[in-house]
């Protein structure tokens, strides 16, 4: 299929230059040269496997459906009926909606602490950015394996502090209790560095006049940064909420290790209660509807998040 | 508390704080990593008394199984055959499209531009069934293409939009004058834009790299076949092998996780750069 049209730029190749040559400068051939060999590749990988899917998705939503022939049983709009009455589905929604407090109340100001105490300069502190930024870069999947076992109820570092005061270690991870409470230190583990290190940039990028002039005119240390500092920090705040939300709602490959969202659908997120109720069991329609879902949540809040949060940047 | 401290000059009570403060969280972030680099040396009876310390006996008979088996090596090849064809047709395909767009007027432009980044706004999990659905008509399925043609199209939004914006600094006077001496937009990008633009195509390089090593989701749903997997499913399968063999899981995971800290420590520019650059999208 995509073999015709990447040879439909090619051909035309070979006269827009010479014409290019004829007219000199900036001409309309030269630009069309451009256009028909430079934008199609990426018009068309985004299309094929961005743009087209979503829109399939729609489709697929409104069938029971396998995946495998044809999709022909028609049954409307029941897939998105059967998700809306699913417990679990709620369950991952209310579990997505804890990870964004979490990440708000606790991620972002541990990370705000942070970068205004990295941002000075002394020994160690680029070292310590550094090493609270690593968690950040190490694939989630390893990162919930490490995780896993620093829970773990028989050989884990948690069991072992338990041991010491000589009580029975519990098993974090399969209770219904705290096997979501586990996932979210981990989150908070995991990220806190990457809104460490937005703070420190913007913090660098900071006119120092402002601080100082503030300064001259008497403002202690704790009023300059209440006033000069964090109304400065607000555009990189706003932006820091902006990915921990969007964030917060791609998550998976962290909570497959850890509980795949278990016990009893404890601990799902939106996507790995896609996983487990479509994918991984190929129930095409009723995975789709999930990912409509999950569609119009993320770009809904997208579109209002700028419109309101965001409209000066 | 504090008010204790400021009795004694030389040491500043915010110094104080700060210094403890670090320490915590620098303990928080640290130990369980050592904890996982230091498990791998241990048996398993002594990882049960022992987690914490160092082990009284070094078995490095845990790590030498691992690099002495083909496994490990596979998972990390194909991980790396997965990656370095994503990052090599991100870099050219995405360079392209934002060359256009820095450079060339046309009608449309702005609209297309906004087409692609919609690619920011939602996760490639939420039409990952349609994905798949559409790899496997395509014949991509059990294939690295089938990997890393999605990874390509996903991660297009954010590298057109970086590469596009640093483009535009080229100054257009240089555009003009190359163009007037005879020389075509395409010689233009591939002899000035490109050579010059080396620290952006570094910066997208690695972020594209990152993303894609680390990946799980997308290789997960279209990769069938256990030689074809790259490592993050690989260790998925060993964790599932070895379920309580925690000491020989912890020397798989150290082993997977030090080529990235590795990369970490000889790229932080590029990686710090790449992976905070949507901060200032413009």
């Amino acid at each position: 299929m995509a073999r015709p049209i990447a040879t439909t730029p090619a051909m035309q190749v070979a006269r827009p230059p010479l014409a290019a040559q004829a007219t000199r400068g900036p001409s309309w051939d030269g630009r069309f040269t451009v256009l028909v060999l430079f934008l199609p590749p990426a018009l068309l990988l985004f299309t094929l496997f961005v743009v087209l899917p979503i829109g399939e998705a729609a489709w697929y939503s409104a069938f029971n459906w396998n995946g495998f022939g044809k999709p022909t049983n028609w049954i409307g709009f029941d897939n998105y009926r059967f998700v809306l009455e699913t417990r679990a589905f709620w369950l991952a929604l209310r579990n997505n909606g804890m990870i964004i407090a979490v990440s708000l109340c606790v991620q972002l100001p541990l990370a705000l602490t942070l970068a205004l105490m990295l941002a000075e300069r002394f020994r160690g502190a680029v070292a310590l950015r550094m090493l609270f930024f690593m968690p950040y870069i190490l694939a989630e999947i390893a990162t919930g394996l490490i995780f896993s076992f620093v829970y773990d109820g028989d050989y884990g570092l948690v069991a072992s502090i338990w041991r010491s005061f000589g009580a029975e270690p519990p098993h974090l991870l399969a209770s219904t209790d705290t096997a979501m409470l586990a996932v979210l230190i981990v989150i908070v583990w995991k990220y806190f560095g990457f809104h460490m290190m937005l703070f420190i940039a913007a913090l660098q990028s900071i006119d120092k006049s402002l601080i100082e002039a503030a300064r001259i005119d008497g403002a202690t240390r704790t009023q300059s940064l209440r006033h000069v500092v964090i109304p400065l920090l607000y555009p990189t705040i706003r932006l820091s909420v902006f990915f921990a939300i969007i964030g917060s709602l791609q998550l998976f490959d962290l909570v497959m290790p850890l509980t795949r969202g278990g016990p009893a659908d404890s601990s799902n997120t939106m996507v790995s209660f896609l996983y487990n109720n479509g994918i991984s069991r190929m129930r095409v329609g009723y995975g789709s509807a999930i990912g409509v879902i999950l569609f119009v949540i993320c770009v809904t809040f997208a579109f209002t998040y700028k419109r309101w949060f965001m409209r000066d940047e | 508390m504090n008010r204790a401290e400021t009795t004694r000059p030389p040491f500043d009570p915010a110094v104080l704080f700060r210094t403890a403060f670090l320490a915590v969280v620098a303990i928080f972030v640290l130990v369980p990593l050592l904890a996982t680099l230091l498990g791998g040396f241990k048996s398993l009876g002594e990882l049960r008394v022992n987690p914490f310390g160092l082990p009284q006996h070094w078995e490095w008979q845990n790590y030498a199984d691992i690099l002495f088996s083909g496994r490990y090596w596979q998972l990390l090849r194909n991980s790396l055959i997965i990656s370095t064809l994503t990052v090599t047709l991100t870099l050219i395909v995405a360079s392209m499209a934002a060359f256009t767009f820095a450079h060339v007027r046309f009608f449309g432009s702005s609209m297309l531009l906004s087409y692609l980044t919609l690619g920011l706004l939602f996760p490639a999990a939420t039409a990952v069934l349609p994905l798949f659905i559409k790899v496997r008509d395509l014949g991509l399925l059990d294939t690295y293409f089938g990997v890393a043609l999605p990874q390509v199209a996903f991660s297009l939004a954010m590298s057109v939009l970086l590469l596009r914006r640093f483009f535009k600094d080229i100054p257009y006077e240089l555009l003009e004058a190359a163009l007037v001496d005879g020389c075509s937009y395409v010689k233009f990008f591939r002899y000035v834009t490109l050579p010059l633009s080396r620290p952006i195509l570094a910066t997208v390089g690695t972020i594209t790299f990152v993303n894609s090593w680390n990946a799980y989701l997308l290789p997960l749903v279209m990769l069938n076949t256990d030689a074809l997997y790259p490592w993050p499913l690989g260790i998925m399968v060993y964790q599932g092998e070895y379920s309580s063999e925690w000491h020989l899981i912890l020397a798989f995971i150290t082993l997977t996780i030090l080529p990235t800290i590795i990369l970490f420590l000889l790229a932080q520019k590029h990686i710090v750069a790449g992976l905070t650059a949507g901060a200032v999208k413009g």
